[in-house]
């Protein structure tokens, strides 16, 4: 690759600004929360005396134990099953090409679309008349309902590039396809498989409109959900807020960290195969 | 090989192996049937009705989907959206496209996945932390106000989200914040695809850093350009954590946006049908924004 060297240099004091312009409002937040509780904090700047303790009247105070157990809640029964029901349309779309499957798809498509809020006022008069409003359950079936058309098309473009030949190998030895599905397909599709279930755990654990309509009670929400009900305990403490909202969002950014490998090397697979 | 030596029973079977192909995908179809379709047709029947939610409801016809187009806080809060486009989408394409040539030739090591790490930080918090971490930084004693005083730009400071002038561009960045890191990201893995004896034909051929990137860049990046597109015209039409966080629509309704609209007609107001009713105006308006979008990109393909 021929690249000048001012380029280069452009190149990296260009980075190095955005990088701390995406940093700094999160550092911002950290110099906020380490500030005396009861007063107004001012700008960005180190405290020469930091409340760690604020830490921890934030995680005492902010019931962070309660939220974070039914944010886990929340996405063990949204994850697992989207990428069960998901992986299984995604292969009889894409590897068992069962008639309709083209209408089917285009029909899940269009659901790619629609905003939640399209659909936030008849979901909750749903939710009502199924009698689950303030119930976790009121958030965990209509998400992956929501989340469908997108695990399933994700999981099709995988299952579609799986040579046939494979198939046609089980086959001739005599694999029932449930068979072929568990002992062949499955295996294959851990990669989008992962991918998927990383997605899908951010966009739950992030969720917001959902929580916030159809569960009045802020203890039973997502973490990010739960954020209102710190705005409005801790509205009159800046540096409480920023605390409680700094340990609410550390769990992702834990898992991000650990699992950053996998979500970029997903993007890269896409390049590379492109 | 074995359609060839029993084709019958091999048709009939990969037909009935077909056909049974259907019970995989019962339960994704259950699913999105009864929480995206069922709410979607009951969203449309609510919009034809006058109805608070709790007692009888009377039929209006479209007389909700008129008072969409005629409530001026509806309409106020439809042309925010479109502002908001130009915060959400022109602003980080652009960027990400410029940011991603130029840090093209940073060679692979820590440095680079470190700041891949950084970037995509905003997309791993939620949009109501990002919400509340600028309402900070937007704060009368916050940090953007303490950085114009530093540099003796005293007179513009303000309480950047209560000014009405400067509310809407304010919820704006945010979004810029949060979307520029994502198309940086997948921009750069987009170059990395590209042919990289192209960028050298065209360099020996004497061509600068512009030619360069229009040339070459912007149309190898065509897909990446399309998908990018569609993903944050619709953040941008459909936005409501952040604007939660941050003003709640106001001051007045100079940020009030669709979401916040129908979250507040519905619920505080208990106007179910014209709620309904905005909420399938919001879906057509997505339909009608993407949809040309992805027609061009298919297009160009060819």
């Amino acid at each position: 690759m021929i690249v000048n060297r001012s380029e280069a240099i452009i190149g990296r004091v260009v980075l190095i600004v955005v990088l701390v312009l995406t940093l700094i409002p999160l550092l911002n937040m950290i110099s906020a929360a380490l500030q005396p509780a009861d007063e107004n904090p001012v700008g960005l700047s180190w405290p020469t005396d930091p409340q760690w303790g604020n830490f921890a009247e934030a995680f005492q105070t902010g019931h962070v134990v309660e939220l974070m157990s039914s944010s886990a809640l929340i996405v063990i029964g949204v994850v697992p099953l989207s990428l069960l029901f998901g992986t299984l349309a995604g292969y009889a779309l894409g590897n068992l090409r069962i008639p309709g499957g083209r209408f089917l798809l285009i029909f899940l498509v269009l659901g790619l679309t629609i905003p939640f809020e399209a659909l936030i006022i008849p979901l909750y008069y749903e939710m009502q008349g199924f009698g689950l409003l303030n119930t976790q359950w009121a958030v965990i079936l209509p998400l992956i309902g929501l989340y469908m058309p997108f695990s399933v098309v994700w999981m099709r473009a995988h299952f579609v590039n799986v040579p046939r030949e494979l198939s046609e190998a089980a086959r001739v030895d005599g694999a029932t396809t449930l068979q072929e599905f568990r002992r062949i397909q499955l295996p294959l599709a851990v990669p989008p498989l992962s991918a998927l279930a990383i997605l899908l755990f951010l966009w739950t654990w992030n969720q917001f409109l959902l929580p916030v309509v159809l569960i009045s009670d802020p203890l039973k929400r997502t973490v990010a959900g739960s954020l209102t009900y710190f705005q409005g305990q801790y509205s009159s403490s800046i540096p409480l807020l920023n605390a409680g909202a700094l340990i609410i969002i550390a769990p992702a950014i834990v898992v991000f960290l650990i699992f950053q490998r996998q979500f970029i090397k997903a993007l890269l697979q896409g390049a590379v195969k492109g | 090989m074995s359609e060839s030596t029993h084709p019958r029973r091999a048709t009939r079977s990969a037909v009935a192996r077909r056909g049974y192909g259907w019970l995989f995908v019962v339960p994704a179809l259950a699913a999105y049937l009864l929480f995206v379709i069922y709410p979607l047709i009951l969203g449309i029947q609510y919009s034809l009705y006058k109805w608070n939610g709790v007692g009888a409801s009377e039929f209006v016809g479209l007389k909700n989907y008129l008072r969409v187009f005629s409530d001026p806080d509806l309409l106020a809060s439809i042309g925010n959206a479109f502002v908001l486009i130009a915060f959400f989408t022109i602003i980080p394409v652009s960027a990400g496209l410029f940011l991603a040539t130029l840090i093209r030739s940073i060679k692979p090591g820590p440095f680079s996945s470190a700041s891949q790490a950084i970037l995509f930080l905003p997309q791993i918090i939620p949009l109501a932390a990002a919400g509340i971490a600028w309402s900070w930084m937007y704060a009368q004693t916050g940090a953007v106000n303490q950085l114009l005083r530093a540099v003796g730009l005293d007179a513009i400071t303000r309480p950047w989200l209560g000014d009405f002038q400067t509310a809407l561009p304010a919820v704006g960045l945010i979004g810029s914040w949060v979307l520029t890191g994502l198309c940086t990201v997948l921009f750069l893995t987009g170059i990395s695809k590209i042919d990289g004896s192209l960028y050298e034909a065209v360099r020996l051929d004497g061509a600068g850093w512009f030619r360069e990137f229009f040339t070459i860049t912007i149309p190898g990046l065509r897909q990446e350009i399309a998908v990018l597109t569609t993903i944050t015209i619709i953040a941008a039409l459909s936005s409501f954590d952040i604007i939660y966080t941050t003003t709640l629509g106001g001051p007045g309704r100079s940020t009030l946006v669709p979401g916040i609209s129908i979250y507040r007609i519905g619920f505080t107001q208990s106007d179910v049908g014209l709620a309904s009713a905005f909420g399938i105006v919001l879906m057509i308006l997505v339909l009608v924004c993407v949809l040309p979008i992805q027609r061009l990109s298919k297009e160009s393909e060819r």
